[in-house]
């Protein structure tokens, strides 16, 4: 027989007792524990698969100290969704050919239980079956291609959640699970997309290489993988870094920068990533051979700054990315373990304050919860807000650079004691967590270390990297034509201009992409305007913090489809 | 709710999979058979019913014994719960009357036997006969009302009756609701398109999906085919003896004669591109 769903008293909308939106790690959390409870739980993706929107590094860290890991909630996570255990862990500190090396494994097991590589697609596809089959027995299950665009309100308070392709819906508790840029924290305005120097963004390359190869140019075994570390000189002066994780039959290999860098540089992040992939450095392990599976791109909140400390209004909980809950910790970038943290906390917080009358005894709870389990003190560490204060202040910032740039900085640093507290340095959680967001950290000072302690690499490095245009030939889109989701809400140079550039599909003089200058005349005078085509977007969220752009995702099961991630 | 969804195999006249021979004549031994495209659209609707108030889904068709693989396409599509061939040398060759009366027989033999049936959906018309008839005959036989031309479709399983948007084509389309008493016979249009605007249809969807790729995997378990005895029909009023209509013969169409002389040129052929360039030239413009 066809279900006869319980609805409102008004019996206009369908009810669920718990909505949760997006089927990442973090809605996976949040439903495996709601299912756990025995609560009615519908889960609505937007993607045409979960993960099929979802890129990450990506390292996923089950810490010792978290309340929740993704193995606690989904038996045999490991041995099914992810890829190889991170055996090996190193930084190199790069000045042109010069190299040096440290092993940050202590940094790396700080508080870890274990740590696998993992790529988005198969990992969050995994995840969903698993959720469907559980929410499933309490009387919901997951949903693809639907996209909650909006909440539902009621005199003014969040009741549940509108979609492009189904009626509303009304909930009890609706979580937020909505990824980075989540439309839904926007629509309670907790979360906004205005400073650049809040986010990172992300670019990655997936890279074909067997489990022979893998084994052969790393030296490990087929149960191990390495994370490598790349800072210094490479990227110019664009503050960030690069990494390479060995997946079981591929290689995740990118480069994350501030965003707020990328836009005073005016860099393009696709040739970052190509001045990684073809450093020497790199040559002994592609050996002349490359071939990219995929070009992906991802905008990543800094949890320094903006982890929301009370990330809830009246039903509406925010989890993971949503939330600003992406933690970087010094080189290391935490996100996916305290999405799902987060995630599983949600519901507690919700059985627990079930049958409260005030709908934000929910939210207070999971703030709570947030505190005493110490993921608030990870994602926004006291110590940073107070360290921040004085080491990003340009004047300081600058005086450390120019010391550390003359002689006797560079001699202070590379003499033999300092290698050793440098290492040291690397490896204190303590320390990295108040490493300050300048080009001291990123650029500087791993430039003077490769400079003074590094050894000279003599390989050469012969691969060529896609065009961007390549790049964005082997993506799959599912074009929704003649309805695209971004508008350019002012087309001049100085409001939306950075786009052309920070765009990570888009570039100067390339007309293939997103966002390009066009250089208009009317009047007898010349003025440079900024046109978008969405059709390549890869749905990063970059344009909406640099751009002045009215910013919606996809309808479901519309635009990318990575599958790799 | 009980329906019966009525299919029929036809050759695939895509691209690439449709033969003909010098003659233009199509070649039916070296061109597959698949489901009917407009069924599929009879069958979105059955699938939409069945979403939407459960219950069963019985796939029909009459043909030879490789249309089961048609029925084993409708049930993967329509999530249907079992299926019936009608399949008989005596059957072969019949016209729209014939099948229509066959058809009848085994849908009474069906409520007889099985269930009684709440609506019965065919397609608007096949891709090989084109007549559009087979549908409304099998009505008039069972003696239901029939509704034709369907765009929507919303059903009032207390009431019994149904309620459809049909589209009536002129020289303003219009579209007009109209009610019908189950059982009912549906003819769905081209444009029918199934909606699920609710969650739990739309998990219900998917739980039949799951349910049905199971089933589909054993197809033959789930086939029954009848025979014209186990019809109980007189082979008289059935197969080519039963058919008024004959075929009498099929003329291809001829090609039109093209309007425009065409010069063939090699792109090797240094004079004859001087040639094109020269006759473009005139056309050429701007700068």
């Amino acid at each position: 027989m066809a279900t006869s769903k319980r609805t409102r008293a008004d019996d206009e909308y369908e009810h669920y007792e718990a909505v949760v939106v997006g089927c990442g790690p973090g809605g996976a959390a949040a439903a495996a524990r709601f299912a756990d409870h025995g609560v009615e739980t519908l889960v609505l993706e937007r993607g045409p698969e979960a993960g099929s929107k979802n890129v990450s590094g990506g390292l996923i860290y089950a810490e010792e100290s978290a309340p929740y890991t993704i193995d606690d909630l989904f038996e045999n996570f490991r041995e099914e969704a992810s890829e190889r255990p991170v055996t090996d862990y190193e930084i190199h500190n790069i000045s042109g050919n010069k190299v040096k090396t440290y092993d940050l494994t202590d940094l790396h097991e700080h508080d870890t239980e274990w740590c696998d590589a993992v790529l988005r697609r198969p990992m969050d596809s995994w995840l969903e079956q698993r959720v469907h089959e559980k929410t499933s027995e309490t009387g919901g299950g997951v949903l693809t291609d639907v996209r909650v665009d909006g909440l539902l309100r009621e005199n003014g308070e969040i009741v549940g959640v509108t979609c492009d392709e189904l009626d509303p819906i009304t909930a009890d508790i609706v979580v937020a699970a909505d990824g980075v840029n989540s439309e839904l924290a926007r629509d309670a305005g907790l979360m906004d997309w205005e400073d650049p120097d809040e986010w990172f963004q992300g670019v990655k390359a997936t890279v074909e290489m067997d489990a022979e190869t893998i084994a052969d140019r790393f030296g490990i075994d087929d149960d191990e993988g390495v994370a490598h570390l790349f800072s210094g000189d490479l990227f110019d002066d664009v503050r960030g870094g690069g990494f390479l994780y060995t997946n079981e039959d591929s290689l995740s290999i990118g480069t994350v920068f501030h965003l707020d860098s990328l836009v005073a540089e005016q860099a393009e992040p696709h040739e970052l990533l190509d001045s990684l992939l073809t450093h020497p450095l790199l040559a002994q392990w592609f050996r002349d051979e490359y071939h990219e599976r995929e070009y992906a791109a991802k905008l990543v909140p800094d949890s320094k700054k903006v982890a929301h400390r009370e990330p809830y209004r009246d039903r509406l909980v925010l989890v993971g990315d949503a939330a600003g809950q992406m933690q970087a910790q010094g080189p290391i970038i935490k996100g996916m373990n305290h999405a799902v943290s987060a995630g599983a906390l949600a519901a507690d917080a919700y059985v627990v304050s079930r049958g409260n009358a005030d709908p934000e005894s929910v939210g207070r709870r999971y703030t709570k919860m947030l505190e005493r389990s110490g993921t608030m003190e990870k994602l926004r560490p006291r110590r940073y807000d107070l360290a921040r204060t004085v080491g990003e202040h340009d004047a300081v910032a600058n005086a450390v650079d120019r010391v550390l740039e003359s002689p006797i900085g560079s001699v202070a640093i590379g003499n033999p004691l300092s290698k050793r507290a440098m290492k040291l340095a690397y490896n204190s959680p303590f320390l990295v967590s108040m490493l300050p967001d300048t080009a001291t950290g990123y650029v500087t000072l791993p430039s003077i270390i490769g400079e003074e302690h590094g050894r000279t690499i003599h390989w050469d490095n012969e691969i060529e990297p896609p065009s961007l245009e390549e790049r964005i030939g082997e993506l799959t889109y599912d074009t929704d034509v003649g309805n695209p989701h971004i508008h350019l809400r002012d087309d001049s140079a100085e409001a939306s201009g950075a786009a052309v550039y920070a765009c990570p599909v888009s570039a100067e003089d390339f007309g293939g992409g997103c966002y390009r200058s066009e250089t208009v005349r009317a009047n007898g005078s010349e003025e440079t305007l900024v046109s978008l085509d969405t059709q390549p977007c890869v749905e990063c969220g970059t344009c909406a913090v640099v751009a002045d752009t009215d910013w919606e995702h996809p309808r479901g099961g519309k635009g990318v489809e990575f599958r790799e991630g | 709710m009980r329906s019966v969804v009525l299919t029929k195999g036809v050759p695939d006249f895509s691209e690439g999979a449709v033969s003909f021979d010098e003659d233009g004549h199509l070649e039916r031994g070296k061109t597959p058979t698949v489901m009917n495209p407009n069924d599929e659209v009879a069958l979105g609707a059955a699938l939409q019913t069945k979403v939407r108030h459960g219950g069963h889904v019985t796939g029909v068709s009459m043909g030879p014994p490789g249309y089961a693989s048609v029925l084993e396409e409708a049930m993967e599509s329509v999530y249907a719960d079992d299926s019936y061939l009608l399949s008989d040398r005596e059957l072969a060759a019949s016209d729209t009357w014939a099948t229509a009366i066959t058809l009848c027989s085994g849908l009474e033999k069906y409520q007889e036997e099985i269930a009684d049936i709440d609506l019965v959906f065919a397609g608007f018309k096949t891709a090989d006969g084109e007549t559009g008839q087979t549908g409304p005959q099998t009505a008039w036989a069972l003696e239901w009302p029939i509704v034709t031309h369907v765009l929507a479709l919303d059903i009032d399983p207390d009431e019994r009756v149904l309620r459809a948007k049909r589209l009536v084509e002129g020289d303003i389309d219009e579209i007009e609701t109209v009610e019908a008493p189950l059982p009912c016979v549906v003819i769905a249009d081209p444009e029918f398109s199934p909606t699920y605007r609710t969650a739990s249809h739309r998990l219900t969807h998917k739980r039949l999906r799951t349910e049905t790729q199971a089933r589909a995997a054993d197809h033959e378990d789930h086939l029954t085919t009848w025979n014209h005895e186990d019809l109980n029909l007189d082979p008289d009023y059935i197969g080519l003896d039963g058919s008024p209509t004959i075929v009498s013969s099929v003329d291809p169409i001829p090609k039109a004669p093209s309007e425009r002389d065409a010069t063939m040129i090699e792109p090797g052929d240094e004079d004859g591109m001087g040639q094109v360039l020269e006759e473009l030239g005139a056309y050429a413009g701007g700068d």
